[in-house]
């Protein structure tokens, strides 16, 4: 109960702070340190019963959308099957229209949408940490700009202009991934700034300028280890919230475009034949489902596991 | 108050214009309005430029959007340039389009803050209960569920009940296909009947994910309230526990979702986009599709403009909602 000013922060732990007066074995002091908080934070994250349930099944669902192809007798690519063949051991999902096996595509959809996800979640979060701990420490101007471009990207509906930019360059899933991504870093921003308005004000920070650390310095080795546990729930719940909007996108059309494709595009294609031929849908919509779900519970295990007021799982 | 609104209306407006006039070159960059036309056997060079005049593209960017936005205050939203719209006006397209969605989203949205304030104060009071159990986990489930998934399958469950309904001789009920048509014609009881069959399954569709979120919110903000300390005070002088919860902690713990449901009015918009195109409606979903499909840049900046007066609009109405409420607020 040390601390209840930043409540999703591991705590007031400077760590850099003490290394900075022991000049010489300063790092390897740091190092040891910052493993002792890793160990108490992966400690709790094992721990949690729900967390580690979800983290398998997406383990699973990973291994079967990137390494199942690879066992899997049918290709993505290979239409030679009859058209609409209901489930049988042979195609355990049926095919598509063209002759597809539903099984294979859903894997190469699965290994798209995951890749998505995971380059918004990381550029949007490298952007947002970026900008909003830039504003949140450097103040006036740059606040100011990087704030009122927030309000700008938030009253821009990102779906049309998604649409417009993935439509005038090209459908290909980075670019799908690239323009999501600059539609997702806002919220990161906003907490980053808010921690790092609070964290500037500390007595460490203030050492470590008066030792001349430059602004990059003070942002990198100081402020964003003592935010790390935000950035990483948040981190997390994006990958969940990206492959809804990839979905959503490419569902109305405007996202993914063929040859590359992805859950959304699956779900679109396959639809109509949701009273007749259930498993095309079923199969897809279940696959985005346990994505989100694990993830959002995995985000949840996290915040519990980086909060040092929580008492639900012992470290 | 009301200098508080005019203030952040004046402060929205140099945001709407750089937001407008990125949206203006981001469109214009889309792509050429005349190569369909170009690409047309028979035309030649005069009608392309007849065109490209009468468009206005054929002069610098500036002056493009000097010349759109001024005529766009005035009411003139130009015309559609897509092929088989017979250059159909922008603004009536738009606005018919909105009203649409219009419809459908504030159906959605009253029903998901009735619903979600309800059963987020039952889960806060019986905290830990199997009802709170039961909840929480729906909310989850909903979260991660996208709504256009959600739409398909209650339409296909709207279709078979349709046909049970047919087997038992009845008529068809639910419309999984299509808005309402022929207006308020006929007995009180058809246009209910229709009108029910219609909006039911998209307005579900649609609230679903609203519902979880309020539900969440609702249930966090009357614990809280629950635990405070003029609650305990009310509680200590002997109050009822129905006249505590409703009169003293529910009324304090609405607050917040409140404004949050205004708030959250953008991404149910975009919800709703999904619903309609599942459900065939020609809202402003059909609009945006096929204004991106056909490079029709008037009609994208009509719709783009109007959604973003309609976010910063309702920002507004959240932050007015809030001051409202909880007096401890006061507006500068």
């Amino acid at each position: 109960m040390a601390d209840v000013t930043t409540p999703t922060t591991p705590g007031p732990r400077p760590a850099s702070a003490t290394a900075a007066g022991r000049a010489g074995s300063g790092h390897e002091f740091d190092s040891a340190k910052t493993r002792t908080q890793g160990q108490i934070v992966l400690r709790r994250f094992l721990r949690h019963r729900l967390a580690m349930t979800s983290f398998a099944v997406l383990v699973l669902l990973v291994l079967f959308a990137f390494a199942g192809p690879l066992f899997w007798s049918f290709s993505y690519e290979d239409s030679s099957s009859g058209s609409y063949l209901a489930p049988s051991g042979a195609h355990p999902l049926g095919t598509t229209e063209v002759g597809k096996d539903m099984l294979a595509l859903l894997m190469r959809g699965t290994q798209y949408s995951i890749e998505i996800a995971l380059v918004v979640s990381l550029l949007a979060t490298a952007m947002g940490v970026v900008l909003g701990a830039l504003a949140g420490y450097l103040r006036g101007f740059v606040d100011a700009t990087v704030m009122r471009l927030v309000d700008l990207l938030l009253i821009l509906p990102y779906i049309a202009v998604a649409a417009i930019i993935i439509r005038t360059v090209s459908g290909s899933w980075y670019m799908v991934a690239l323009v999501l991504a600059l539609f997702h870093w806002m919220q990161i921003a906003r907490i980053t700034r808010a921690e790092t308005l609070s964290l500037a004000q500390r007595e460490f920070v203030e050492a470590a300028r008066a030792c001349g650390a430059g602004t990059w310095r003070i942002i990198f080795k100081h402020l964003v280890p003592n935010m790390i546990g935000s950035i990483t729930v948040n981190a997390t719940l994006t990958v969940a919230t990206a492959v809804l909007a990839e979905a959503g996108l490419s569902f109305i059309g405007l996202g993914v475009q063929l040859p590359d494709t992805s859950l959304g595009v699956i779900v679109s294609e396959n639809y109509p034949q949701v009273v007749q031929r259930p498993w095309l849908f079923w199969g897809p919509f279940l696959v985005i489902v346990l994505i989100s779900l694990t993830i959002n519970f995995i985000g949840d295990g996290l915040r519990d596991a980086f909060d040092p007021r929580q008492t639900k799982v012992r470290a | 108050m009301i200098r508080y609104i005019i203030r952040r209306l004046l402060i929205s407006i140099p945001i709407l214009l750089v937001g407008t006039f990125l949206s203006f070159v981001l469109v214009a960059s889309l792509g050429d309005p005349l190569s369909e036309l170009r690409a047309k056997p028979g035309v030649t060079e005069a009608d392309v430029q007849a065109l490209a005049q009468s468009l206005g593209v054929d002069k610098p960017i500036l002056v493009r959007y000097w010349d759109w936005l001024t005529s766009f205050v005035q009411g003139d939203w130009g015309t559609s340039v897509a092929l088989g719209q017979a250059r159909a006006d922008v603004y009536t397209v738009v606005t018919d389009a909105l009203w649409v969605t219009a419809q459908l989203v504030i159906f959605a949205q009253l029903l998901a803050l009735v619903l979600g304030v309800a059963v987020g104060v039952l889960a806060a009071v019986r905290q830990y209960s199997i009802f709170d159990y039961t909840a929480t986990s729906l909310a989850f489930l909903a979260f991660s569920m996208p709504v256009f998934c959600v739409a398909i399958i209650l339409k296909s469950y709207g279709i078979q009940f349709n046909n049970l309904l047919t087997s038992m001789g009845a008529d068809r009920w639910l419309t999984t296909a299509g808005p309402p048509t022929g207006g308020f014609s006929g007995g009180f009881g058809e246009v209910i009947f229709k009108y029910s069959g219609t909006f039911l399954l998209p307005t579900l569709s649609l609230m679903l994910i609203s519902f979880a979120a309020y539900s969440r919110f609702q249930r966090a903000s009357m614990l809280e309230t629950l635990h405070s300390d003029y609650v305990r005070t009310a509680r200590a002088k002997g109050l009822s526990q129905g006249r505590v919860i409703f009169r003293h902690a529910f009324r304090n713990a609405l607050i917040p979702v409140v404004t949050l449901a205004a708030l959250n009015v953008g991404q149910v918009f975009t919800g709703a986009i999904m619903t309609e195109q599942v459900f065939g409606w020609n809202g402003m979903g059909s609009v945006l599709v096929s204004a991106v499909r056909q490079y029709d840049p008037n009609m994208l900046m009509g719709w783009l403009v109007v959604v973003a007066i309609s976010v910063v609009v309702f920002n507004l109405v959240a932050d007015v909602l809030y001051a409202y409420l909880d007096p401890r607020i006061r507006l500068g």
